[in-house]
């Protein structure tokens, strides 16, 4: 029984979400092995091959896996498919891409999202945005799943040694093609990865004032800026910094809610913090029910206020 | 060019739903259904496409029990022109929803098939990326944007940390972020003319497909609950406890 995880990484690096995909490819039992494909992508498979409790990196490189298309990542796992029990993806937007097409070419079933591995073909996943989790067992003989990050510690990025095996990869598809992209560049901590996330909600009122007020505090904790749907409907912030069902899933040592009610599908992308704060003026905003500490009060007061006092 | 777009029935966005007592699933007996809201995105984005004249017909699909008639009742009344409902009460996974369709469109010729990202329901995302490698089509998942001409797909894509701009060749598969559009709000003259629209009965035996379930649900309970803290008075006990008693900075 040999697991495969899909590395994410920028072909200099592996992002972190691998190294907790690798720890819920290890409580599945068995070698972890990982797939390094990416175009120029050397440097990424050497820190590949340093994350503890991994034996073996396949290394990939080629034009077809410059930008990640989906067509050609999923047919180059097919192509070495065949020597794993697991195939397993971070739940990313690349992970998610690219999983369904693996599974459905091997005609198994997917298993999306795992917050828990109970044993080798049982696992535990959320539906209906968090409101419900469900213990699945796959029946195929080979498990496609994606795996919700913040379920599973990560696994130490050194003290490894597996070696790197160069594979020739498959050839494009020739069916989709890259034009561009706009990647915000930020000094920032990654938002699924950050330790503190300062997030705002609809009650900042303004993509100015969301900025205005919410940016020294996240510069005085060192934090990722996050956002509630209702302020990225509203333009005051950038979709990629949503968190909630539709959103990003995270869960920092400290998710600072401002002027954010707390929706059910808000929720659903923080409760898992460890520590949550909710500055809200509305004392009966649902954010109070889950925070560790609820301050009732103006948030364009008690912001600048906190910022002073940190 | 015809588009097909398949819609789901699902428990409504706005209802809590509640955890069986004997485990087994939740409870929707008596609760309030409508179409995934993704789904709702996805024929609104095919109802546009004609309306701009680069689509001939909206074909929209549902697969699941025979009140999903309703769903596609709402995706006509959105603007599709017909609706052919896969009828069956067994429990329908992503896998056997995208052979269903590949079926489907094995016989209907689309060049585009829009779906919804994600079912709010099982919260699977699978089925469009598994119908596109199942047809052996490009696909462009959780598009913000869609422009559709030459022959070609070109849809931007929110990813982490932004977009991306992808060209496919059709036939293609195409799945819905939040931000693509605003779904119009039905109106009762179109209600009343969706009535009359054609909607087509098949049975998952008729597409020769088996719709056997990979995936076993052992069982399902509540998550666990974040008990309320406690309020603090002022940002300076925020602090306090922050420092002192969380820690955590």
């Amino acid at each position: 029984m040999t697991s495969l995880v899909i590395a994410e990484h920028d072909n200099a690096s592996i992002r972190p979400a691998t190294l907790n995909t690798v720890t819920a490819a290890a409580q599945c039992g068995g070698d972890v092995h990982v797939l390094v494909a990416g175009l120029n992508a050397a440097a990424a498979a050497q820190a590949a091959s340093q994350i503890a409790g991994v034996s073996k990196v396949i290394h990939v490189d080629g034009e077809p896996f410059a930008h990640g298309l989906a067509e050609n990542m999923a047919a180059q796992v097919i192509a070495i498919a065949s020597s794993y029990s697991h195939i397993l993806f971070p739940a990313t937007a690349s992970g998610k891409n690219i999983a369904p097409r693996v599974a459905a070419l091997l005609d198994v079933g997917q298993i999306s999202d795992i917050t828990k591995v109970d044993a080798a073909d049982t696992f535990e996943r959320p539906i209906y945005a968090g409101n419900a989790i469900a213990i699945v067992q796959s029946l195929d003989a080979t498990k496609v799943i994606t795996v919700r990050t913040t379920g599973f510690d990560p696994a130490a990025a050194t003290g490894g040694s597996a070696s790197v095996d160069v594979l020739a990869g498959v050839a494009d598809s020739g069916k989709s093609a890259f034009i561009g992209s706009e990647i915000a560049k930020s000094d920032r901590p990654e938002l699924t990865a950050a330790k503190i996330i300062v997030s705002g909600g609809r009650a900042l009122g303004s993509a100015e004032q969301f900025t205005s007020v919410l940016t020294p505090l996240a510069d005085k904790l060192g934090a990722a800026l996050g956002a509630s749907r209702a302020a990225v409907d509203a333009g005051y912030a950038p979709n990629d910094w949503q968190v909630g069902q539709t959103g990003k899933i995270v869960a920092p040592q400290l998710y600072v809610a401002i002027g954010i009610s707390g929706a059910i599908q808000h929720l659903a992308g923080m409760k898992d913090s460890k520590v949550i704060v909710a500055i809200n003026k509305d004392a009966e905003a649902p954010i109070f029910g889950v925070a560790d500490y609820g301050l009732e009060a103006d948030l364009f007061e008690a912001v600048p206020e906190l910022v002073a006092a940190l | 060019m015809k588009v097909l777009v398949p819609v789901k029935r699902v428990v409504d966005y706005n209802v809590k739903v509640r955890v069986k007592s004997d485990g087994t699933g939740v409870d929707i007996a008596n609760v309030k259904m409508s179409m995934n809201p993704f789904d709702e995105i996805a024929i609104e984005e095919a109802v546009r496409l004609k309306d701009k004249g680069a689509v001939t017909e909206v074909i929209a699909v549902s697969c699941g029990v025979l009140q999903c008639q309703e769903t596609l009742r709402t995706a006509m009344a959105i603007g599709a022109d017909r609706a052919i409902l896969v009828e069956t009460a067994e429990e329908l996974q992503p896998l056997a929803v995208a052979k269903l369709l590949k079926a489907l469109v094995d016989k209907e010729q689309p060049q585009l098939v829009i779906l919804g990202k994600q079912a709010i329901d099982d919260d699977c995302n699978q089925t469009g990326q598994m119908l596109a490698a199942l047809l052996g089509w490009p696909q462009a998942t959780f598009a913000s944007k869609v422009e559709v001409a030459d022959g070609k797909a070109v849809v931007t894509r929110e990813v982490d940390g932004g977009l991306e701009t992808l060209a496919l060749t059709l036939p293609a598969i195409i799945t819905t972020d939040l931000r693509l559009n605003e779904p119009r709000y039905v109106t009762l003259p179109n209600i009343m003319k969706a009535k009359k629209k054609p909607l087509e009965n098949v049975k998952p035996a008729d597409l020769g497909v088996d719709v056997a379930p990979r995936i076993k649900t052992l069982k399902v309970s509540e998550p666990p609950k974040r008990s309320a803290g406690i309020k603090v008075a002022d940002v300076a006990a925020l602090v306090d406890k922050l420092k002192n008693e969380a820690k955590v900075i």
